[in-house]
């Protein structure tokens, strides 16, 4: 089995990586910069793994739900 | 003669303050204080818990999210449960954030820099094993070491701590005031460090260990140390 788990900072929560990107963005010449935030996608292949296992690593390890949301994508 | 206080310091794969918890809990009269190895599985016969500084596990994926799966942390929750004396420096209070064992958790400083500086903290709450020798408002001088120390919970979570008295120490100037200017990494509150709803499970960020010996820059730590102290004295002589 192949996913995707990608985890990304909450909406609330400042992102001050993703704000110093967005501004280098700007110095490059990037017009109308509005958001930018910065995350983690983390590609697994396992065997015998149910998605059921997967959310939950994805909830215990993988995030920390105080302050970041995940998304897992099964591939294959 | 048995020890007044018996510590496990427990030490993780990227731990880098273990000894230096060690040396100053030694430093205390009656305190015997033990290297514990991450994949012990008992803490049996220890009447507190040290969780040190340092990087464990490189600080991968975030900081204390890998550690806190250790085979020790069973133990160490199961000795929170029981009312032990848990102590989480820096990356030790990281990983009690990741365990569940304190609310909330540590963002990277505000700045995106690695703040390495000495900075007051203005004590909140003398009503906990940690800090009873302290004064409430009495201002210490204890060094910061970290990238990911800006504090962070969801409103109700903040408002529950603050109205429970579990903010323990925050960030201020010299002479004890609580100002934006003295935030050295955007934490709420301007916290440094918070206790469980239980009072016995205390996470900072500071480095009180750094601060134990006038020889070594400052003996301004000595006081949570010897807060624990006298709690366990108390304990057992009930």
């Amino acid at each position: 089995m192949k996913a995707v788990v990608t985890v990304m900072p909450k909406p609330a929560i400042l992102d001050p990586a993703g704000v110093a990107a967005g501004r280098a963005m700007e110095h490059l010449g990037l017009k109308g910069v509005r958001s930018v935030r910065i995350g983690k996608s983390i590609e697994i292949e396992v065997d015998g793994a149910d998605e059921k296992q997967l959310h939950e690593i994805a909830h215990d390890l993988l995030s920390n739900p105080v302050v970041e949301d995940y998304k897992l994508e099964i591939l294959s | 003669m048995a020890p007044i206080m018996k510590v496990a310091v427990i030490q993780f794969p990227g731990s880098n303050c273990d000894t230096d918890c060690q040396a100053a809990l030694l430093s205390f009269p009656g305190v015997e204080a033990e290297i514990v190895w991450h994949k012990e599985t008992s803490l049996a016969g220890y009447d507190a818990v040290v969780l040190p500084g340092g990087f464990s596990y490189g600080d991968y994926l975030r900081c204390g999210s890998i550690a806190r799966f250790s085979p020790i942390m069973g133990a160490v929750r199961a000795a929170a449960d029981a009312g032990v004396l848990v102590l989480g420096i820096c990356n030790g209070f990281q990983i009690l954030c990741e365990a569940g064992l304190l609310p909330g958790t540590l963002l990277r400083n505000n700045g995106l820099l690695f703040r390495c500086e000495h900075l007051h903290l203005r004590v909140e709450n003398t009503d906990t094993p940690f800090t009873s020798v302290l004064h409430k408002g009495q201002v210490l001088d204890i060094p910061i070491a970290h990238g990911e120390g800006n504090y962070f919970a969801d409103p109700e979570t903040l408002a529950q701590i603050e109205a429970n008295g579990q903010v323990l120490v925050r960030y201020c100037d010299a002479s004890g005031n609580v100002t934006p200017e003295a935030n050295p990494n955007g934490s709420l509150g301007n916290i440094a460090g918070i206790c469980s709803h239980g009072r016995n499970v205390f996470g900072l960020m500071p480095h009180p260990e750094r601060v134990c010996d006038p020889l070594l820059g400052g003996s301004e730590g000595r006081g949570i140390f010897q807060s624990m102290i006298e709690a366990v004295a108390q304990a057992k002589a009930k």
